[in-house]
């Protein structure tokens, strides 16, 4: 039976794949093709959204690590868009004064994976509610140190006046854009689909679930670990980079532990360990967040109570109810062979 | 012949005001099957724990192949050639047994830093796990979660995992434990196959087993050795049946 469940996993992801894939292309592009350009944007921000929590899904999902710093890493992506545009319009700063989108995105992933190696080979020497609360403690202290930051704005934060500019590509093209950010999700999305399946993926996991023995049989899951986080601190900038040039006003609001909490919403309620959860569990954000503010200004307070209520009694989130209902939909009349 | 594989010199170990190791000195023998005895609450697990890296001891001295390695991580322990298997099995429950095992080939086939291929397919992980399985006889659950197996099936997959890291020695804390007379029969056979390349240390309750395995016997009370050597010679130690065997004979 084991190898028949495994099986029937195996079409349940492919499934939600064709849909996942499918819908995020079709459903946008319609919409805007229809006159409803503003859903264009949503989408747009679903999907950076979506990158994020898969890059946090890679510690929190994959390794067990529940970490509550992950904004940082957005706000981080995001001032490395803003902070070279700011100074090549007003000067200053001629290091990295540019509107070149490369510079840009170097210097998001070099400052992301500077940040997430510094505060990784800390973190990691904790586990558990320690891991939680180290995490967490790193993220507002950058959220302090960009708020400190007179020169782009501080605590009002700073608009980007010009895109980071690639050979090819204008990112100021809506369409454009929400190319760019889809197909990076879908490639990322592939990439930690072969990550997961990989050596480095199933030491992550069996980290993950009995530590003690991965040291018994002569693994050091700390340098696994790390690397992990540093990964994942990769990808959070990366989204950031993308909002950045999405937005085009960014802030150190976007840093707050609050954001982090509202990626960590998206993983668990999602299904934290599932391919597509992380993207789901997106989705399940905007959505609510669309429905929930027309009707109350408390619903972040909704957020906390449903999240509550998957943790409690919904297994691996949406993701994992899906693949139950999936499982034994197409069960019944199979039975449970030795 | 006849030199030590490992060595253990005045090792001291306690928790809080519980002395659990007492000055332990201990030589074992490359080859040999030792066993560890002693009643409940004696120390043996705690011993173990040490010898693996788990526990730091408070003071004294672990040698190994010739090399002091106190002190070091638990996977340093296991790279130098000691595995372990636990008396509360340890073992990746929502797993196969055989991506269990694979777990531990991959785990001393280099580094892990492999992010592409799928290593659920890499023929260099699966067969010598699955040959591992076999040698303990449970190649035919290969695709089972470790949760859906017998007890004592979960204990067999600990020797084989403690296996596939190709240890010179072995240490394996109650392997019997919660067996059936079927089952510790074949592990008994399984551990005497074992004799020709591996050195083992066994810690077990079942009397029988230990006069039927070990070449050397230690015995343990209160933390402290109190005889150690031939199983004839333990039988016959006064001080042991008194402290020991006396009670717990059958
Ligand atoms: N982590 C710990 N913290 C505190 N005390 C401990 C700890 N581990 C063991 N002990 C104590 O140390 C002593 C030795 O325990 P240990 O588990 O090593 O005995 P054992 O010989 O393996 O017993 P058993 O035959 O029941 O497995 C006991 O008194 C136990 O209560
Ligand atoms: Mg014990």
């Amino acid at each position: 039976m084991p190898e028949a469940t495994i099986g029937k996993q195996h079409t349940a992801v492919k499934w939600i794949s064709i849909v996942m894939i499918t819908a995020l292309a079709v459903i946008p592009f319609g919409l805007y093709l229809a006159g409803n350009a503003f859903w264009l944007d949503i989408f747009t921000r679903l999907v950076i959204l979506a990158i994020a929590a898969c890059g946090l899904n890679l510690i929190l999902g994959l390794g067990g690590l529940v970490s509550f710093g992950h904004a940082a890493y957005i706000g981080l992506g995001a001032y490395a868009v803003g902070i070279p545009v700011y100074h090549s319009t007003y000067g200053g700063m001629d290091a990295i004064a540019s509107y070149n989108g490369f510079v840009h995105l170097g210097l998001a992933m070099a400052v992301c994976a500077l940040f997430a190696l510094v505060t990784g080979i800390i973190s990691l020497r904790t586990r558990g509610v320690n891991f939680i609360m180290i995490t967490m403690a790193f993220g507002q202290m950058m959220f302090y140190a960009i708020v400190s930051l007179e020169t782009y704005g501080g605590d009002d934060g700073l608009t980007i006046d010009l895109r980071s500019e690639f050979p090819l590509i204008t990112l100021d093209n809506p369409v454009t854009l929400y190319i760019v950010c889809y197909l990076s999700l879908l490639a990322l999305v592939f990439l930690l689909h072969r990550i997961s399946h990989s050596r480095f993926g199933l030491i992550l996991q069996g980290a993950k679930f009995n530590e003690e023995r991965m040291g018994a049989i002569g693994v050091n899951c700390y340098r696994y670990q790390l690397t992990a986080f540093v990964l994942s601190g990769l990808i959070c900038g990366y989204a950031g980079f993308l909002l950045g040039n999405f937005t085009t006003f960014i802030s150190p609001e976007m840093m707050d532990w609050t954001r982090s909490g509202e990626i960590m919403f998206m993983v668990i309620l999602g299904g934290a360990a599932a391919l597509w959860g992380p993207v789901i569990g997106a989705v399940i954000f905007i959505v609510l967040e669309f429905v929930l503010s027309e009707i109350t200004i408390y619903w972040h307070l909704y957020f906390g109570l449903l999240l509550i209520f998957s943790v409690l009694f919904m297994r691996g989130g949406v993701s994992g109810a899906l693949s139950r209902w999936f499982n034994s939909s197409r069960s019944s009349g199979t039975q449970r062979q030795a | 012949m006849s030199h030590p594989i490992l060595e253990v010199q005045q090792l001291n170990k306690s928790f809080g005001g519980v002395i659990a190791t007492d000055n332990v000195d201990m030589r074992v023998t490359q080859g040999e099957i030792h066993a560890l005895i002693g009643p409940n609450g004696a120390g043996k697990t705690t011993l173990i724990s040490q010898l693996s890296g788990l526990l730091t001891p408070d003071s004294g001295e672990i040698i190994f192949q010739g090399k002091t390695i106190t002190g070091l991580p638990a996977y340093e322990f296991c790279r130098a050639g000691l595995a372990r298997s636990f008396q509360i099995t340890s073992v990746f429950q929502e797993m196969s047994l055989l991506d269990n095992v694979a777990m531990a080939v991959q785990a001393r086939s280099g580094h892990s830093f492999k992010f592409w291929k799928n290593a659920k397919k890499e023929k260099l992980l699966r067969e010598p796990a699955l040959q591992y399985l076999e040698q303990v006889g449970l190649a035919e659950r290969c695709n089972w979660l470790a949760s859906e197996v017998s007890h004592g099936e979960r204990r067999q997959l600990e020797i084989a995992m403690a296996l596939a890291t190709e240890p010179q020695m072995l240490l394996l804390d109650e392997p019997m434990a919660g067996m059936g007379r079927e089952e510790s029969a074949q592990l008994i056979s399984t551990l005497n196959g074992l004799k020709k390349d591996k050195t083992l240390l066994l810690v077990e309750h079942d009397m029988d087993a230990v006069f039927a395995l070990a070449d050397t016997i230690t015995v343990l009370v209160y933390g402290r050795v109190v005889a150690s050597g031939e199983p004839d010679s333990i039988r016959n130690n006064e001080q042991v049946r008194q402290a020991y065997l006396g009670e717990d004979d059958n």
